[in-house]
């Protein structure tokens, strides 16, 4: 479905400033796929995404989306795809439904059909009650959901999602997963989407790209990035902390023991299997006769595969890098 | 959840024919209709587009009939020349700011979304623009109807002529408009900057307000050079019944500007890669 080689996007931003926004992504999508891209703000998803649908062209590489080249055949990736976008499709002055409809007459479905649709997506959504409202006057997440309305009117083998949950409450977000599950189950939908929730990526994709600096550092499947990268981690307390560099050797034992660290009374490390390991702790203590008060493991979650993979955290504060800025010089 | 959605999933949508047969009009039409929708929702905003030109009849038509009613470059009736004018002014108004509404599109992510679609980018350009006929020949029989009473004439034929000539030249600047909120989308404060950099000039340089022949000769030649000159020139021989060389002038202008503006305003929409 999707096949990028070398995808770069440079922007100039003034005459001395070029942003390295995405740097020579090589992206392999098949048909049916449901991938989640992750990344920092700034990482270079939406202008990845934008490449792949044809709004900015590449400054290098090659993107081939739907069987049809971003460049040289832009209409007909055009004709195959869905985009969401992460701005608000729907023209603020026009009415929900209007949108809707015009989008599927848009897409080549009759006006009655798209009426049809219409009602449907819109109950679907939770819209209902909203349809005949101006844009400008529904609240973020109502706006948010009338967007990937409009991205669902025509149900498209490819879809691309610019951050759709972002802005939903909780009851929302189910609801627009239970959607694009659906959507896809019944079309053989292929899925590109972003998110910053990283839960979100875990259950629902079978496959994370981890983007940073417009690069792909990771790309697999959530359960195999956190056993590769982050593994579980097993966090011990001894009753003093006299006895802690003891527990520290028990724990280093364990089969896949790393980054065994002392905190006072406390131990913690990553190990293969955690609870496994948790068991085989409090045994081994209780042999060595060291005073063991609590023992817990906990499975990674993406951000510990992030934190291994980039020693930052993408929950810690803004980290603001936009992009890597480099003289023009050095671009060129 | 409890609560049970219709399925997402349309018997509607048919995914074995992506390849629906397109026609370029269809888009057209399409985009035309989107853009319409709103105004025909909500009329009163015409109104709001109106308040300018009106406040000029009102406050410097009754200095033009005090002080030059009569002369030769105006003729007898100040208002026969004097309303022609301020039709052209309201068009030159309305659709020179019609970019913004784009420029808003683009903020919002809008116009990417439409941008996205299948519609051809030359169709989003044109329909957004044939689309500006509507509010001007809206607002310009508006005021015509509040300037009947004032002794304002319509010619039966010359009158329907003069309407078709301000929706031609509203196309073409309404064209340009959208051409340079496209060209300046990285810069958004340009488009104010150069849209009253143009449209002022654009104005006095018509003849418009004050008669051209009483400036200096450079200001007649850059008149000369000036479509929308024409244009007034054609509007006052139209609404007096004068269907001659100086209108057939005009709708070479208005025909010329839209032309251009559309030549531009493509180009610059499918260029718009990055
Ligand atoms: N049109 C543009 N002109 C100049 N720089 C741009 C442009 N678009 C994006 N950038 C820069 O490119 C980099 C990547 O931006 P991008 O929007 O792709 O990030 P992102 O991963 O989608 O981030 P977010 O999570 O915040 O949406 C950023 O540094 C951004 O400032
Ligand atoms: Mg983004």
């Amino acid at each position: 479905m999707i096949r990028t080689r070398g995808l770069t996007k440079d922007f100039t931003v003034c005459r001395t400033q070029t942003v390295h926004a995405v740097r020579g992504i090589d992206l392999d999508v098949a048909p049916g796929e449901l991938v989640a891209v992750l990344g920092p703000n700034g990482a270079g998803k939406t202008t990845t995404m934008r490449m792949l649908t044809s709004l900015i062209r590449p400054t290098a590489g090659t993107a081939e989306v739907a069987g049809f080249d971003v460049v040289r055949q832009p209409a007909q990736v055009r004709r195959h795809i869905g985009y969401v976008g992460q701005g608000n499709g729907a023209g603020h002055q026009q009415r929900a439904a209007d949108e809707l409809t015009t989008q599927g007459v848009i897409y080549g479905l009759d006006r009655r059909a798209a009426r049809r649709r219409t009602g449907e997506l819109l109950e679907a959504l939770d819209l209902t009650d909203l349809s005949s409202r101006k844009v400008s006057d529904l609240s973020g997440g109502q706006r948010r959901r009338l967007d990937v309305a409009l991205g669902l009117v025509h149900a498209p083998r490819l879809l691309f999602l610019d951050e759709p949950s972002t802005g939903l409450d909780p009851h929302n977000r189910a609801n627009l997963w239970e959607h694009i599950v659906r959507l896809r189950r019944e079309h053989a939908m292929t899925l590109v989407l972003t998110t910053h929730y990283l839960d979100e990526a875990d259950t629902m994709a079978e496959r994370v790209v981890v983007v940073d600096h417009g690069r792909v550092i990771a790309d697999d499947t959530p359960r195999a990035l956190k056993r590769d990268l982050a593994g579980d981690r097993v966090t011990v307390q001894a009753a003093a902390s006299a006895e802690a560099p003891r527990l520290a050797t028990l724990v280093a034992a364990l089969p896949g023991a790393r980054e065994v660290h002392v905190d006072g009374a406390t131990v913690t490390a990553r190990v293969a299997d955690g609870d496994a390991a948790v068991v085989e702790l409090v045994r081994g203590a209780d042999r060595a006769a060291v005073d063991v008060v609590g023992a817990r493991s906990t499975s990674p979650t993406l951000d510990d595969v992030f934190l291994a993979l980039t020693g930052r955290s993408l929950r810690e504060g803004p980290e603001t890098h936009d992009g890597d800025r480099a003289a023009g010089k050095d671009a060129a | 959840m409890s609560t049970t959605h219709a399925p997402i999933a349309a018997r509607t949508v048919d995914l074995g024919t992506p390849d629906v047969r397109r026609s370029w009009a269809r888009d057209v039409g399409l985009v035309m209709a989107r853009e319409l929708r709103p105004v025909v929702r909500e009329p009163f905003g015409l109104v709001f587009g109106l308040v300018q030109p009106l406040v000029f009849l009102g406050l410097f038509g009754p200095l033009l009939v005090g002080s030059t009613g009569g002369s030769d470059a105006i003729g007898p009736d100040v208002w026969q020349w004097f309303v022609p004018a301020i039709l052209v002014m309201t068009t030159l108004f309305g659709t020179s700011t019609t970019g913004s509404n784009l420029q808003f599109e683009m903020q919002t992510g809008a116009h990417e979304r439409l941008l996205v679609t299948p519609l051809a980018r030359s169709a989003q350009l044109v329909g957004r623009s044939l689309k500006e006929m509507a509010p001007v020949v809206a607002q310009s029989l508006l005021v015509i109807a509040v300037m009947l009473p004032f002794g304002f004439s319509v010619d039966p034929v010359g009158g329907p002529l003069g309407l078709l000539l301000l929706a031609l030249l509203g196309v073409g600047l309404g064209s340009l408009s959208y051409a340079l909120a496209i060209a300046v989308r990285k810069q958004e404060w340009m488009f104010w900057m150069v849209q009253q950099t143009v449209l002022f000039p654009a104005m006095i340089l018509s003849g418009m307000l004050l008669p051209i022949d009483a400036g200096p000769r450079w200001m007649q030649v850059a008149a000369s050079l000036n479509p929308v000159a024409y244009v007034v020139d054609a509007e006052r021989a139209l609404f007096a019944g004068d269907l001659g060389t100086t209108a057939l002038q005009g709708f070479v202008a208005a025909l010329a500007t839209a032309a251009v503006g559309l030549a531009v305003g493509i180009r610059t929409i499918v260029r718009s890669t990055d």
